[in-house]
């Protein structure tokens, strides 16, 4: 395989994987609204198109027509940057995250992820501790007060939990012997999922993709009654929906994360007893890995519309006095786990 | 020039123009936009290097950490923005000679060390060596720094807390 044919192969798979996860972004939405709905004994969006499925797209248009409105007071250059710099990382991460074991097509054998790189785990650590900069910059750049309170808080908030959620993948890398997201998958082969092995550590980085992805109950960014829309106060048109994309774009993120380092990504436990051909067996996993994020994601939601918003003591001693040890002994866990039983 | 050149130069000039913007605008907000263009650059070369493990702390602790800090600073200091910083030269000579002296120490080391030839050709990944001589050959260094971070730590809270006791 030259050069030329790598890029082209690296360039479909960005396009496919652009294009599934802005679509899957869209419907994430409308998802929201209709258990949403559920959770409060109502219909949801439900006059666009058939049980409302074309909401998304008429969502898109009223943004796309609005008026895009920049306040007096904003550094107009940052003002407009950070939706861009919030979209971006949300987007990029998705490159190292697998979704299906290496298939045969035209007898290439081709790994369903964009990067298989060694680093795979440190690149999403290192892209999540950039993502403080979209929100940061723009609750700064809009020369409001609601927006920089909101700016900072997300800071603080983003940096605590970080340390617990790099605490707990540690304990992943311990069992997997490896920082490549594909090998972590191939370790949690059958049962021996990380949820399993390592229950407090699902736990530790559950509550902290929580609090990186500004989710209910830790959306404190954006708290309504307190910041008017916290570091997105003065944003409107598409810039606003850059910002929304990201959102939900971030949280199909960590719902994969969890997939991939927790619940053994796309593996079937005992699918190989089954006797099933190759091409059957790579489809069924693929769904697999679609039906568990999808799960995650029902989790994200069913959460925000069932739990109330932490203060924000709450939240900075949850982070650092209850999380980050418990986080800790997870790694302690997962030494003794491997040096015992020698995972 | 292979692919290769190309885009060594490319990371190289990033970091070297954002570098030398870094220090002779009169933003500090535009200086601490620069500095990440500049660690960018760095990370990049790393990268280039085959130094995979080294180039993504780079981002982690220099763009994720440190220059977040640098921005809160920046932030929550009032009116720091429309502060004209003095960017200036005074002092040539004094300057010169340090920085002749300085360069002269970097170029002797550059000369007299044994580099490693043909770097980033190889995709091995270098975390399995750095982990080994971390806890082994070097594992009193590595307690010590973590000491002395543990110390910087517990003195900026002390002083943070000060304040407070005073009122």
């Amino acid at each position: 395989m030259n050069v030329w044919q790598l890029i082209l192969i690296t360039l479909v798979k960005i396009i496919i994987i652009i294009t599934i996860l802005l679509l899957s972004v869209s419907y994430l939405v409308l998802f929201e609204r209709k258990i949403s709905a559920w959770a409060q004994n109502r219909y949801g969006p439900n006059r666009v198109g058939y049980w409302g499925l074309l909401q998304p797209f008429a969502d898109v248009f009223k943004l796309l027509l609005k008026e895009d409105i920049v306040p007096e007071a904003a550094n107009k250059f940052i003002h407009s940057l950070a939706p861009f710099i919030a979209l971006f990382i949300a987007f990029s991460t998705y490159a190292v995250i697998p979704f299906g074991p290496q298939v045969k097509i035209f007898g290439e054998p081709i790994k369903l992820v964009v990067a298989d790189v060694n680093i795979g785990v440190l690149y999403v650590l290192a892209l999540t501790s950039l993502g403080v900069y979209g929100i940061t910059l723009a609750g700064w750049s809009s020369g409001s007060k609601y927006s920089l309170l909101g700016g900072v808080r997300s800071s603080a908030q983003m940096i605590s939990y970080e340390v617990s959620m790099g605490f707990s993948i540690a304990g992943v890398l311990l069992t997997a012997h490896s920082l490549r997201p594909i090998a972590i998958v191939n370790a949690q082969y059958g049962w021996m999922w990380n949820a399993i092995l390592q229950p407090i550590g699902f736990i530790t980085f559950t509550v902290a993709a929580f609090a990186e992805t500004n989710r209910m109950p830790f959306d404190l960014p954006e708290a309504e009654p307190e910041l008017v829309g916290g570091y997105h106060t003065e944003y409107s048109s598409m810039k606003f929906a850059g910002f929304f994309l990201a959102e939900y774009a971030n949280m199909i993120i960590a719902s994969a994360m969890i997939v991939t380092l927790y619940l053994g990504g796309w593996q079937i436990p005992y699918i190989d007893k089954l006797g099933l051909s190759m091409g059957l067996t790579t489809i069924l996993q693929i769904l697999a890995f679609v039906v568990k994020v999808g799960i995650m994601l029902f989790i994200f939601i069913w959460v925000r519309w069932t739990v109330p918003r932490f203060r924000y003591d709450q939240l900075m001693n949850l982070g650092w006095k209850v999380m980050f040890p418990l986080s800790l002994l997870n790694l302690i866990w997962a030494a003794l786990l491997v040096m015992i039983f020698n995972l | 020039m292979s692919l290769y050149d190309v885009i060594f130069y490319l990371f190289a000039l990033v970091t070297l123009v954002s570098a030398f913007m870094v220090v002779t605008t009169k933003n500090i907000v535009h200086a601490a936009f620069y500095l990440l263009f500049t660690f960018f650059g760095v990370a990049g070369i790393y990268a280039l290097l085959g130094a995979d493990f080294i180039a993504v702390v780079q981002l982690m602790v220099y763009v994720g950490g440190i220059l977040v800090l640098i921005l809160f600073g920046v932030m929550l200091t009032n009116k720091i923005t429309n502060v004209q910083i003095r960017s200036g030269s005074t002092n040539l000579v004094a300057a010169a000679v340090v920085i002749g002296i300085f360069a002269g120490a970097l170029l002797t080391m550059m000369l007299n060390t044994r580099w490693l030839v043909n770097p980033g050709k190889t995709l091995i990944t270098t975390i399995p060596q750095i982990g080994s001589l971390l806890v082994k050959q070097y594992v009193l260094i590595f307690e010590l720094l973590g000491i002395l971070l543990l110390i910087a730590l517990v003195g900026a809270a002390s002083i943070a807390r000060k304040e407070e006791r005073e009122k």
